[in-house]
C-alpha cells in the first residue's frame, strides 16, 4: 500500500470513529457552518462535538503546520482528507475569516510569537475574527482609509470606525488597517494590526440592509489602546499585508460562486433551476412555456458552467505551479455579476410571487428569494466593486497605461 | 479531467504557434485572398504541416495516423485560427477524416485514409443545402437504388475545402421527407465522377467552400459510409467534432484579435495621452478578457469530453460553440470599434476578425441555437 492509500484508509477509520451521527448532511455555509468563538452557537449539539474532536486534531486547518495546531497535512493527503469527509456526507466542522484569511496572513507574515499565540486558537474554533478595512470615507479607495493610530510607548492608541464589519458583532478579534502616518502617499503609513474586541473602547453597531438584514456591523473605535506587538509585519507596511489578504478573500469569494459550478446532472435530469422555472411557469411539450425565461435558464446554466471550468482550470494550473496572478480579480468579478444574474432570473421565474416582504400569502421559498436576490446586489460592491476588478485585469493583467 | 497542457501538449502548441508565425502571417492570406484563387490555401505549405504530422493526430497508427485526439488537434487549430491560416483542417481533415474513419468500410479507409493523413488528397464533407439553416437532416439530396448501387441527385451548398478536394461525402436521402432524422445514408463521391459539378463559392471569409451539384451520380454499393438509413447518427457525431475544432479555431481568431486590440490601446494617442488610459476603454478590454478566457477553458473541455467518449460531451460542445461565438464576435467588433477608423479599412487586419468571426458563428449553430441545444439535453 502507498503511503496515500495508507493516509486514505487511517483517514476513514478517524472519520467513522469520530464523526458524529448528528453533523451528517449539514452544508457548511454562511447559515449553517459553526463559525467558533468564545460566543459560538450549535444548532446541533453534535456540531460542538465535531469541533473539539476536528480542532484538536488539527484537521480543521489541515495544512497548517503542526506546531501551530494544524493537520500537518501535504496538499494530496488533505485532497484525501476531503474527499472522505465527502464520501462520509461529513462537513468542515468549522468555517470563518480566521481559517481563510487572517490564519494564511499569520502564515505568510506573522512573528512566530503571533503564530504560536493566535493560530492554535483559529484551529479549535476558539476565537472567531472580523475584517477591519473600511470606513465610512474609505471604500473602494481603500487607502485612504483614516482611522488613526498613535503612538504612545508601547501601545498604540487606535480612534476611528469600520464599516461593513461583517459578523463583528459576534467576533472576539478584529484584523483592521489603520493610519499611523499621513505625511506619505496614501499607501504608506498604514498599519496591520490584531486587535482584542473586548478592548475598552469597542463599540459595535449592526447595519440594516435593504434585504431586510444583514451580517454587518459598523465598529467603533474610543481611544482603544492596543500593543505594539500586535503589529503584522512592519509599521507603515499594512497594505502589503492587506494585499495579500485580498487575494485570500477573492478567491474565497470566487470559490463560494464558483463551488457549485462544476455539478453536472445525469442525461435527462432536470437542473434546480430548469426545475423551478418548469414548475412556477409552466410546461409545454416538456419545454419551459415562456421561450424567453428557457432560453436565459440555459444561458444561466451555461455561464455558470463556463465559469466553474475555469476555476477548474485555474485550480489544476495552481497544482502544476502556476500560482494565479491578478488575474484572480476575474474570479470575482465574474463569479458575483454571475450570481447577481441569477438571483434576478429567479425573481423572474417567481414572477408576482417574489413580491412578497413578510407575512401571509406568500410561499417561504420565494420570501427568501427576494431576500437573497437584494442581499446579492451587494456582491459586485463587497471585497472590491466590479469597476475595480476592471480596473485591476486593465491595468495588471493586461498592462494598458494608467 | 484535468484542464491544463501536459509537457508534450505544451511543446505541441509552442511548435504549432511558431510554425504559424514564420510561415503564415496574416500578410498570407492576404495574399491568398487578393489572388482570387479559388482553392484558398497552399497546397504546398498543407504538405509540409501535413509532415509535421498534423493531419494524422486525430487517426489510428495503424493507417499511418499518431493516435492522438482532440485535445491536440485544438492546439494546431488555435494556431492556424490566430493568423487565419486557410488550411483544410476542418471540412478536409476533421469531417471527411472522422467520417471516413467512423463509418467508412475497411476497403476505403486503406485506400482514401493514407493520403488524407499524408496530406495528398482532400475529402470534404457536405452536409449543408440550400435554406437549411443549422438543421443537418435537412436533406433533399436523393439516393436512389439502381442494380449495382445509387444514383444521387440534388445540391449542397458551402461546402467547406470542397474546392481542390478529390472527393465528398454526400449525405442522401434513401426514404423520407427532408428534416427526418430516418432514412440518410451517406455516400463517397468522387469529385471527377461522371455528373459532379463544383462551383467554388465566395464567402466573406473567403474560405474554400463551394457548391456541389450531383446530377444523376452513379456510385456503387461499396461507396456507402455506415449504416444505410442511419446516416444521422455518423452526422451528428462528424459535427460534434467538427464544431470542437472550429471553436479552437475560433479561440484562437479572437485571442489574435484581442492582443492586437490591447497593443493598438497601449500605442495609439489621442488628445495627448494613450487611449489605453481610457477607463471607458480599459473596462470594455478587460471584458473581453474574461470573455476569452472563459472561452478557452470550454474548448479544453469540450475537446477533452470528446476524446473521452464522456457522457456530457455533447453539451460540452454547445457550451464550447455558444461562449465561443458570442466572445469572437465581441472581440472583433470591440476591435474595430477600438481602432476606430482604421478598423473599417481593409488595410488594417482587424476587419478579418470581424469576417471570420461572424462566419464561424453561423457555422454549426449560433449560441441561440446551442442555447436551445442545452435546454434538449437536460430536458426543458
Amino acid at each position: 500500500m502507498s503511503d496515500l492509500e495508507a493516509f486514505r484508509a487511517e483517514a476513514r477509520a478517524w472519520l467513522e470513529e469520530n464523526a458524529p451521527e448528528g453533523v451528517k448532511g449539514i452544508k457548511a455555509d454562511e447559515l449553517n457552518g459553526v463559525w467558533g468563538g468564545k460566543r459560538c452557537e450549535f444548532e446541533v449539539p453534535d456540531q460542538k462535538v465535531w469541533l473539539e474532536r476536528m480542532g484538536a486534531k488539527g484537521w480543521t486547518a489541515p495544512m497548517w503546520p503542526a506546531e501551530y495546531g494544524g493537520g500537518g497535512l501535504s496538499k494530496a493527503e488533505s485532497k484525501i482528507l476531503s474527499q472522505e469527509m465527502k464520501a462520509l456526507d461529513l462537513p468542515p466542522a468549522l468555517i470563518g475569516f480566521g481559517l481563510t484569511m487572517i490564519g494564511p496572513t499569520l502564515l505568510q507574515f506573522g512573528t512566530e510569537e503571533q503564530k504560536k499565540e493566535h493560530l492554535p486558537r483559529i484551529v479549535r474554533g476558539e476565537i472567531r475574527w472580523c475584517q477591519g478595512y473600511s470606513e465610512p470615507g474609505a471604500g473602494s479607495d481603500l487607502a485612504s482609509l483614516q482611522t488613526k493610530a498613535e503612538r504612545d510607548g508601547d501601545d498604540f492608541i487606535i480612534n476611528g470606525t469600520k464599516v461593513w464589519t461583517s459578523y463583528a458583532d459576534k467576533a472576539d478579534w478584529i484584523f483592521a488597517l489603520v493610519r499611523n502616518d499621513n505625511s506619505g502617499i496614501k499607501q504608506e503609513g498604514i498599519t496591520f494590526l490584531l486587535i482584542d474586541m473586548d478592548d475598552p473602547g469597542v463599540n459595535v453597531s449592526p447595519i440594516l440592509l435593504i434585504s431586510g438584514k444583514s451580517p454587518f456591523c459598523e465598529t467603533h473605535f474610543t481611544d482603544v489602546r492596543v500593543p505594539v506587538k500586535n503589529v503584522i509585519h512592519e509599521i507603515g507596511a499594512g497594505w502589503t499585508v492587506a494585499k495579500a489578504l485580498l487575494g485570500h478573500e477573492r478567491t474565497m469569494i470566487a470559490d463560494t460562486f464558483g463551488s457549485s459550478a462544476g455539478a453536472t446532472k445525469k442525461a435527462g435530469e432536470r437542473s434546480f433551476l430548469s426545475s423551478l422555472a418548469v414548475e412556477r411557469v409552466g410546461e409545454r411539450e416538456g419545454r419551459i412555456s415562456d421561450p424567453i425565461i428557457r432560453d436565459d435558464v440555459a444561458k444561466m446554466e451555461m455561464e455558470t458552467r463556463a465559469f466553474g471550468l475555469t476555476t477548474q482550470r485555474t485550480a489544476d494550473a495552481a497544482k502544476a505551479g502556476h500560482n494565479p496572478g491578478p488575474e484572480s480579480s476575474m474570479f470575482k468579478l465574474y463569479g458575483t455579476e454571475l450570481n447577481k444574474t441569477r438571483m434576478e432570473l429567479m425573481v423572474r421565474i417567481l414572477g408576482p410571487d417574489a413580491l412578497g416582504w413578510e407575512g401571509d400569502g406568500f410561499d417561504e421559498f420565494a420570501l427568501g428569494t427576494t431576500r437573497d436576490w437584494l442581499r446579492s446586489r451587494g456582491n459586485s460592491i463587497e471585497g472590491g466593486t466590479s469597476e475595480v476588478q476592471l480596473n485591476v485585469i486593465a491595468k495588471r493583467v493586461l498592462g494598458l497605461p494608467a | 479531467m484535468q484542464l491544463i497542457l501536459d509537457e508534450d501538449q505544451q511543446m505541441i502548441a509552442q511548435t504549432a504557434l511558431d510554425f504559424v508565425d514564420e510561415h503564415s502571417p496574416v500578410a498570407r492570406f492576404r495574399e491568398l485572398r487578393d489572388s482570387g484563387a479559388a482553392l484558398g490555401y497552399s497546397r504546398d505549405l498543407y504538405k509540409e504541416m501535413a509532415a509535421l504530422g498534423w493531419t494524422g493526430i486525430l487517426f489510428d497508427e495503424k493507417v499511418g495516423g499518431a493516435g492522438m485526439g482532440f485535445a491536440e488537434l485544438v492546439l494546431i487549430v488555435e494556431a492556424l485560427g490566430r493568423k487565419l491560416a486557410p488550411e483544410p483542417f476542418l471540412g478536409g481533415v476533421t469531417m471527411g477524416g472522422s467520417a471516413l474513419a467512423l463509418g467508412g468500410n475497411e476497403a476505403m479507409k486503406s485506400e482514401w485514409l493514407p493520403s488524407v493523413i499524408d496530406g495528398s488528397k482532400v475529402v470534404a464533407f457536405a452536409h449543408q443545402e440550400k435554406n437549411s439553416r443549422y438543421d443537418a437532416y435537412a436533406i433533399s439530396t436523393r439516393a436512389d437504388a439502381t442494380d449495382s448501387g445509387y444514383r444521387l441527385t440534388g445540391e449542397k451548398v458551402q461546402v467547406l475545402d470542397a474546392v481542390g478536394a478529390d472527393a465528398v461525402i454526400v449525405p442522401a436521402r434513401v426514404s423520407g421527407e427532408s428534416g427526418d432524422r430516418e432514412g440518410i445514408t451517406l455516400f463517397l463521391v468522387e469529385t471527377g465522377a461522371a455528373g459532379v459539378s463544383l462551383t467554388a463559392q465566395t464567402r466573406v471569409d473567403h474560405r474554400n467552400a463551394a457548391i456541389v451539384a450531383l446530377d444523376g451520380v452513379e456510385v456503387a454499393a461499396t461507396a456507402v459510409l455506415g449504416v444505410e438509413g442511419q446516416g444521422a447518427e455518423l452526422i451528428d457525431t462528424v459535427l460534434d467534432r467538427a464544431t470542437v475544432v472550429l471553436t479552437a479555431e475560433m479561440l484562437g481568431g479572437m485571442s489574435e484579435a484581442f492582443d492586437l486590440t490591447v497593443e493598438y490601446l497601449k500605442t495609439r494617442e489621442q488628445f495627448g495621452v494613450k487611449i489605453g488610459s481610457f477607463q471607458g476603454l480599459q473596462h470594455r478590454a478587460a471584458e473581453v478578457f474574461c470573455e476569452i478566457e472563459l472561452a478557452r477553458s470550454c474548448v479544453m473541455a469540450a475537446a477533452r469530453a470528446i476524446d473521452a467518449g464522456a457522457p456530457d460531451a455533447t453539451k460540452l460542445v454547445s457550451l464550447a460553440k455558444a461562449k465561443c461565438s458570442d466572445a469572437y464576435l465581441l472581440a472583433a467588433n470591440e476591435g474595430v470599434q477600438m481602432f476606430a477608423g482604421v478598423g473599417m479599412t481593409d488595410e488594417y487586419d482587424i476587419g478579418f476578425y470581424l469576417k471570420r468571426a461572424r462566419a464561424a458563428e453561423l457555422t454549426f449553430g449560433d449560441s441561440a441555437y446551442h442555447r436551445n441545444r442545452w435546454a434538449e439535453l437536460g430536458s426543458y
